[in-house]
């Protein structure tokens, strides 16, 4: 595209002159700008697209799920599980009491592990052929379906152990295990080299390195990393169904004795043909999202608190 | 200002360093140097690999206590390498070697008891980009002294306040030491980082093009903060300004490129190490003088 043009004449006293025009600066017309809009068109209902189904899921389950638990608010969710299907009405006490536990001792156990894996992986292990078996098989673990994950446990745990919330959080430790890894490698890689350099200048250690600088620079990120674990694990069913049974009563000893949580009870309930049990599974279902909600925000506020300052 | 540097410099004239240009073979011992000053670094045939890659050949440098010695030279011939082997920085590169003998005061720092960790508590750095913690100034400076165990309040109140005193950035930023350090313009970050390098207290204090990312006025402020420490640590620094080596340095090393025949790659050498004002007024090699010049480089 020409800047300036020049335009050759012939002046007066036969001398060929040129003199320069100034270009024209206004939008032009073509097929570039039309394909332009275009793509911006279709990003745009393509994210419309992408929105909808989580639009709709959130209010078909307000919608179905409101009455069940707002009527006479806090009964809902402290109220023990009614033992006949066809009773309409709360609670589900026991589910919320249950979810709350087991998906709290399995955070409590991938969690470690799972940032010192990727500790290991990015800082200490590299390049070795030890490192890359490990990354591979935590790649492969993402791909296990949560009911084989659940069969493993039942086999190699509640056979021997019985029933327990320990299993279940066993069997979901285990899937949220090498989310966490890989997520929390990728956060490590991002931590630029040069502030791990200004700390080993300093004659810090390299596990000290990690612990105060390296880690601390990756939080925001190592928090979305197992959010978005607990997300998973919250929301799983088929694993528990062979490591807690289910019960319809409290049970707060997660080392003993079948539990239950939401996602085991949305299981049972929907498939009744009762209105009172299908009235209960919908309660489940928002109360479930609600929490899954709380502890995206929890997550987030701790990672504003505690994030390296910016 | 320049008074000091100009007395050491012409004293030492009548010593022109020769046994530290290229030798053509190598030395056994370090050739003695003037009891003034004592030595803190003794490079002997110091060569630097990258895997089978030669980056620097046989060095051979002596660095005195409570001097500022610099090294000069074009681009990819070696300087920070050898500045990065004085602390052990090289050992984080993989695949980096170094043969040959780097003396510390006499002990030899990659002997195999000699651990890298504790070579850096004395031998501090000060990179060319800034790289100050995502933390508040405060918990910059006192990131030192905590590994060390210093764990009372008053005590690392004390020295924070000490170092960024020491580093001309006090005045600055005492009212906002809880603030993150990254709210700070380029040259302070970098006088921060001088102060988290100085609150270890170190003898050295190892510069790495420490100006290169500043602008004119505080790339000035560092020198004057150079020529301020000096009695207190032994300062080397890297620089591609000539300028700035002949205005702060007391002693200039000039490294060159030369060309491998055996593998046509570029390897580093040192050419010549002598007072700053020998070298810029009557340099021994020609290559100094060439680049000293502006004729390449």
């Amino acid at each position: 595209m020409a800047v300036t043009t020049r335009i050759s004449g012939i002046g007066g006293g036969g001398q060929p002159t040129t003199r320069t025009v100034a270009p024209d600066l206004r939008a032009q017309k073509s097929w570039r700008r039309t394909k332009s809009g275009i793509m911006q068109w279709l990003m745009g209902a393509s994210i419309v697209v992408a929105l909808l189904p989580v639009i709709f899921v959130v209010i078909t389950v307000i919608g179905k799920g409101a009455s069940s638990v707002f009527t006479g608010f806090p009964k809902f969710l402290t109220a023990a599980i009614p033992n006949q299907e066809r009773k309409i009405g709360p609670g589900m006490g026991p589910a919320v009491v249950g979810t709350l536990l087991i998906t709290a001792l399995a955070t409590a156990i991938a969690v470690p592990l799972g940032i010192l894996g990727a500790v290991y992986l990015h800082e200490y292990g590299g390049r070795s052929p030890f490192a890359k078996v490990v990354r591979f098989l935590s790649n492969v673990m993402t791909g296990v379906p949560s009911i084989v994950m659940g069969l493993f446990i039942y086999v190699i745990f509640t056979l021997n152990f019985g029933y327990s919330g320990l299993g279940g959080a066993l069997a979901l430790a285990f899937l949220m295990l090498p989310i966490i890894i890989r997520s929390v490698e990728v956060m490590l890689k991002l931590v630029p080299t040069s502030l791990r350099e200004a700390s080993y200048a300093l004659g810090t250690s390299k596990s000290r390195t990690v612990l105060t600088v390296v880690l601390p620079s990756a939080l925001p990120g190592v928090i979305s990393g197992c959010l978005l674990a607990v997300a998973r694990a919250a929301g799983e069913t088929a694993p528990l169904l062979f490591t807690i049974f289910t019960v319809n009563q409290t049970n707060r000893n997660v080392f003993s004795g079948a539990n239950t949580t939401l996602s085991r009870q949305i299981f049972s309930n929907a498939l009744s043909s009762l209105s009172g049990a299908q009235g209960r599974a919908w309660g489940a279902a928002l109360t479930l999202l609600a929490i899954a909600f709380l502890f995206t925000i929890i997550a987030r506020i701790a990672s504003a608190r505690f994030s390296a300052k910016r | 200002m320049t008074t000091e540097c100009d007395q050491k410099a012409s004293m030492s004239d009548q010593e022109s360093i020769t046994n530290f240009t290229v030798p053509a073979v190598a030395e056994e011992t370090v050739a003695p140097l003037s009891d003034r000053g004592e030595t803190v670094f003794a490079l002997e045939d110091v060569s630097v690999f990258y895997s089978a890659f030669k980056a620097v050949r046989e060095v051979n440098i002596g660095v005195r206590a409570n001097e500022i010695t610099a090294f000069i030279g074009p681009s990819g011939c070696g300087k920070s390498t050898v500045l990065r082997c004085l602390n052990r920085m090289n050992d984080l590169i993989p695949g980096a070697r170094v043969e040959g003998k780097v003396y510390f005061y006499g002990t030899d720092l990659y002997g195999s008891d000699v651990s890298a960790t504790e070579v850096r508590r004395h031998i501090g750095m000060v990179f060319q980009k800034p790289n100050p913690f995502p933390k508040s100034i405060y918990d910059n400076v006192a990131f030192g002294p905590r590994v060390n165990g210093v764990k009372k309040k008053d005590e690392l109140d004390h020295l924070v306040e000490k170092s960024l005193k020491g580093a001309a950035l006090w005045d600055e930023v005492k009212d906002r030491l809880k603030t993150s350090a990254l709210g700070m313009s380029g040259g302070q970050q970098q006088r921060l980082c001088i102060a988290r390098a100085i609150a270890v207290e170190p003898s050295v204090i190892l510069m790495d093009e420490p100006c290169s990312a500043l602008d004119p006025i505080a790339t000035a402020r560092i020198e004057d903060l150079m020529r301020e420490i000096k009695s207190r640590f032994t300062i080397v620094i890297v620089t591609h300004n000539m300028q700035q080596a002949a205005r702060v340095s007391d002693r200039t090393a000039f490294f060159t490129t030369e060309i491998n025949p055996a593998s046509d790659r570029r390897t580093g050498v040192l050419v010549e190490y002598a007072p700053t004002k020998q070298i810029f007024s009557h340099p021994s090699d020609i290559r100094t003088e060439q680049y000293v010049t502006g004729r390449f480089g």
